[in-house]
């Protein structure tokens, strides 16, 4: 941290500073992107293994990502969807759930709100990956009389994902709702909205912002969830990417690498995109969370 | 978290009674038909799974399932109790897959649950009875027919004295009249599809699965068939004594009993398998503290889940931080390009990312090896010390742009003021990073550095992903690696492919993981109400 109002002897030195510091910041700036670089070259070099891969940029074809929808015992395409289809139900239903609880805690006093609030906050130390053989137990046994909810069925999985859906959730919004003026619901309580309205038509809409980053952040994590998922979902037509890729790396290890990179960069695209589009919400939700 | 006590939220839940507010009439109407409507689908579904659950046998469940349901329509019903309203959508998802998983878990920990041990002992009784079936030396032949209905094979056989008979698995043979005959050997019945030659080669192996039970007795033998068109008898070769309790083997005369283990042994402490389901007490706690095999690498996991947990939260934190420092410097150029390109990682999905580097760090294929290091040799992967330093990269890899844009923020958020004032009394800048910006930065970061080491501490994806939990540990018979954490290891106990599924000991495994995280919990708790107050 050298300054600008450092004495004339130390002009010099600052400038080998300031050229070691972006020395610094092109290096780390290569490390972080090429490991991607490297998986976008891949996923266009036509060679396949993973030895082919090693000359970056050398070929550029599509026939991957071609390739990559055309494997009957690898399929990519049902991986896909049933990853948005999962992601996306669970993320709706998680705000849903959280955003009631969030709003009973942040405008309502009752016995046991406190209690209330700090066993969420316990429950949430223990990830449900924890109890990933209970949870394979119980979908089991459930199956065995509703099969629509069973082992190797999304419904199943999507309850289970949603049982964590307060928590850390709850924080976040609770946090955002307590931004949001009580006196706006005041106001419309006297206007003679119920607060069932005022709950769905005014504080969920003012609190947007909030409510994008739990969607988003609880996607992100249900679409990337390996452990619950590979043990409820055995079908591969069933299987989410996370599960699908990951065992598409075990059976084939390294010969037909390029076509893993490119259902990699295809997987990765949408995640990278909606990242940087709410980058600032993102941020701002993290810190939020862990400062409470 | 947010003081409440400077929200100015109401503190009456319900419009008092006193402000006599009328409400739309149409809005309310509509409000009151959509819970109606959706307390109706909840119900509905109640009733379907009320009469499932008794058609199954399970009334207990029955009556549960009836009580909670009636529990959630008088929450919904009555006027008052706005707040449960609420919340008791999201708790009911938290009661049955959060809580009562790790209820559950804990008690699977004090089971014999696994492979071998699935069922009741009515159940192991049954399957050994049918799995020692031979068959029997002078049985006569019957010639018969596989029929098919709804999906379920059955078999229609001539008995020796002409009777015609149905059965299928586990329905035993019941005599049928005005089935189809060609000849001696029966080829019809009505409402049921006969297979022929080419639908029986392709349900081959589920005909030659099938025993047809002459009657409830399971030691009554069975029949079964190889071709699909004459069956003979099969009986087991075990006796099975119900009043004592015990098998006794035909052949070698060897009685079996109940060891109190969960599964029949003989005199010399030979199990017959499949046992049974039957709980153990603490003895899945007293083997992974006692038992050689499992203790020494149980501690060895234990230990290098700490450290691989402690040293990726101090990498990543210190990395994240020096790189915040570096790009806070106004002077850098493209600093913003610079941002970007650095918190890549953390856009993109950490699962495949440890995919990808497991490509990169392959010792006989990967780029590192081959292109960078010019075709050297070094086992990234594949030496167990070297594998843990690989995780540890590639999880700073993976970890710092968090910590990079949350220290960007806190640093952001530092007031002008303090570091000019600082300046004006005279602090250099080494003097303003170590006295103003380093103890702020750490007040935001602190409960952070807390969050990344519970989270770490359970970070399946990096390490099942980048290495499986290998290189193996082969010094052992049990499935575990140099770079297995405790979650990766309760995964392997009870899913592992090799080593056979231990659900019970797994479990005991999840349990040790609660116990730690708790204990953890509870310090860093009360570490950080002593941190914030300090900077009150």
């Amino acid at each position: 941290m050298s300054t600008s109002h450092a004495p004339a002897p130390r002009r010099h030195r600052g400038k080998v500073t300031l050229v070691a510091k972006h020395a610094a910041a092109v290096v780390v700036a290569v490390v972080a992107v090429f490991p991607i670089l490297y998986v976008v070259s891949a996923s266009l070099n036509p060679h396949g293994s993973l030895v082919g891969s090693n000359s970056l940029f050398s070929r550029i074809d599509l026939a991957n990502y071609v390739n990559l929808f055309e494997r009957p015992a690898q399929p990519y395409g049902a991986w896909f969807v049933n990853t948005l289809y999962i992601g996306l139900v669970s993320s709706a239903g998680t705000v849903l759930l959280a955003a009631l609880a969030a709003y009973a805690f942040s405008r309502m006093r009752f016995r046991g709100r406190r209690a209330g609030l700090v066993s969420i906050l316990l429950v949430q130390m223990f990830p449900q990956l924890l109890g990933v053989v209970a949870i394979f137990l119980l979908l089991m046994t459930l199956g065995e009389i509703f099969p629509g909810i069973g082992l190797d069925t999304h419904a199943g999985l999507i309850l289970v994902y949603l049982g964590g859906a307060m928590g850390v959730n709850t924080y976040l919004i609770y946090g955002f709702f307590n931004t949001v003026p009580a006196e706006i619901d005041e106001a419309a309580k006297l206007d003679g909205a119920g607060h069932a309205r005022i709950f769905f038509t005014i504080v969920l809409r003012l609190s947007a912002p909030i409510l994008a980053v739990v969607a988003l952040l609880s996607f992100i994590g249900t679409s990337s969830e390996f452990v619950v998922a590979s043990v409820v979902l055995t079908d591969p037509h069933k299987q989410t990417l996370a599960v699908g890729l990951f065992q598409f790396i075990s059976q084939e290890t390294s010969s037909n690498w390029s076509i893993f990179a490119a259902g990699a960069v295809l997987a990765a695209l949408p995640v990278v995109a909606l990242f940087f589009a709410l980058q600032r919400y993102i941020v701002g939700g993290l810190t939020a969370g862990a400062v409470k | 978290m947010t003081s409440p006590t400077t929200q100015s939220a109401p503190t009456t839940v319900a419009p008092p009674p006193s402000t006599p507010v009328r409400v739309a009439p149409g809005r309310a109407t509509r409000a009151v038909l959509v819970k109606i409507a959706l307390l109706g689908v909840l119900d509905a579904l109640v009733v379907y799974a009320v009469l499932t659950l008794l058609a199954v046998g399970e009334p207990g469940l029955a009556v549960g399932s009836a009580l909670a349901a009636a529990l959630v329509n008088w929450v919904y019903l009555r006027r008052d109790w706005l707040p449960a309203k609420y919340l008791v959508p999201g708790t009911a998802f938290l009661l049955a897959f959060q809580l009562f998983v790790i209820l559950y878990s804990g008690y699977v920990a004090f089971t014999n649950y696994g492979d071998g041990h699935v069922g009741t002992k009515d159940d192991a009784v049954a399957v050994i009875l049918s799995k020692s079936l031979t068959r029997v030396p002078d049985s006569p032949s019957y010639p018969m027919s596989v029929l098919e209905r709804d999906g379920e094979l059955s078999f229609l056989v001539a008995a020796p004295d002409g009777a015609v008979l149905l059965g299928g698995d586990e329905r035993p043979l019941e005599a049928v009249e005005g089935a189809r005959l060609d000849g001696t050997t029966p080829v019809g019945l009505d409402g049921y599809r006969t297979l022929d030659f080419a639908a029986m080669i392709a349900d081959q192996a589920r005909i030659a699965a099938t025993s047809v039970p002459f009657s409830d007795d399971p030691e009554a033998g069975a029949l079964r068939t190889q071709d699909g068109s004459t069956a003979y008898r099969y009986a087991s070769t075990m006796d099975w004594d119900p009043a004592a309790g015990t098998f006794t083997d035909r052949a070698t005369g060897a009685v079996y009993r109940d060891g109190g283990n969960g599964a029949f042994v003989d005199a010399d402490g030979t199990e017959i398998m499949p046992g049974w389901k039957i709980e153990v007490g603490f003895e899945n706690f007293t083997r992974a503290f006692t038992e050689r095999s499992i203790r020494g690498p149980l501690l060895g996991v234990v230990v290098w889940t700490f450290v691989f947990a402690g040293v990726s939260v101090g990498s990543t934190f210190l990395a994240g931080m020096l790189l915040a420092l570096l790009l806070d410097d106004p002077r850098i150029r493209l600093r913003r390009t610079f941002r970007a390109l650095v918190i890549l990682p953390y856009a993109f999905p950490p699962f495949l990312s440890a995919l990808v580097w497991s490509g990169l760090l392959n010792p006989q294929f990967g780029f590192i090896n081959q292109t960078l290091l010019g075709g050297a040799d070094v086992p990234w992967l594949t030496d167990p010390l070297l594998a843990k330093v690989s995780i540890l990269l590639v999880n700073l890899w993976l970890g710092y742009p968090y910590m990079f844009l949350v220290a960007t923020g806190a640093l952001q958020s530092i007031p002008r003021d303090y570091l000019e004032a600082a300046e004006m009394d005279g602090a250099g800048a080494w003097r303003r990073l170590g006295s103003i910006r380093l103890p702020l930065l750490m007040v935001t970061m602190a409960p952070l550095l807390i969050s990344s080491f519970a989270f770490n501490f359970n970070n399946f994806n990096l390490i099942y992903m980048l290495t499986e939990g290998g290189p193996q540990d082969i010094s052992t018979e049990m499935n575990v690696g140099a770079t297995d954490i405790l979650i990766t290891l309760v995964y392997k106990v009870a899913f592992g492919e090799t080593s056979g599924r231990d659900y019970g000991l797994a479990s005991a495994f999840s349990i040790i993981i609660f116990v730690l995280v708790a204990a953890f919990a509870i310090y860093s708790f009360r570490r950080t109400r002593s941190l914030e107050d300090t900077h009150r």
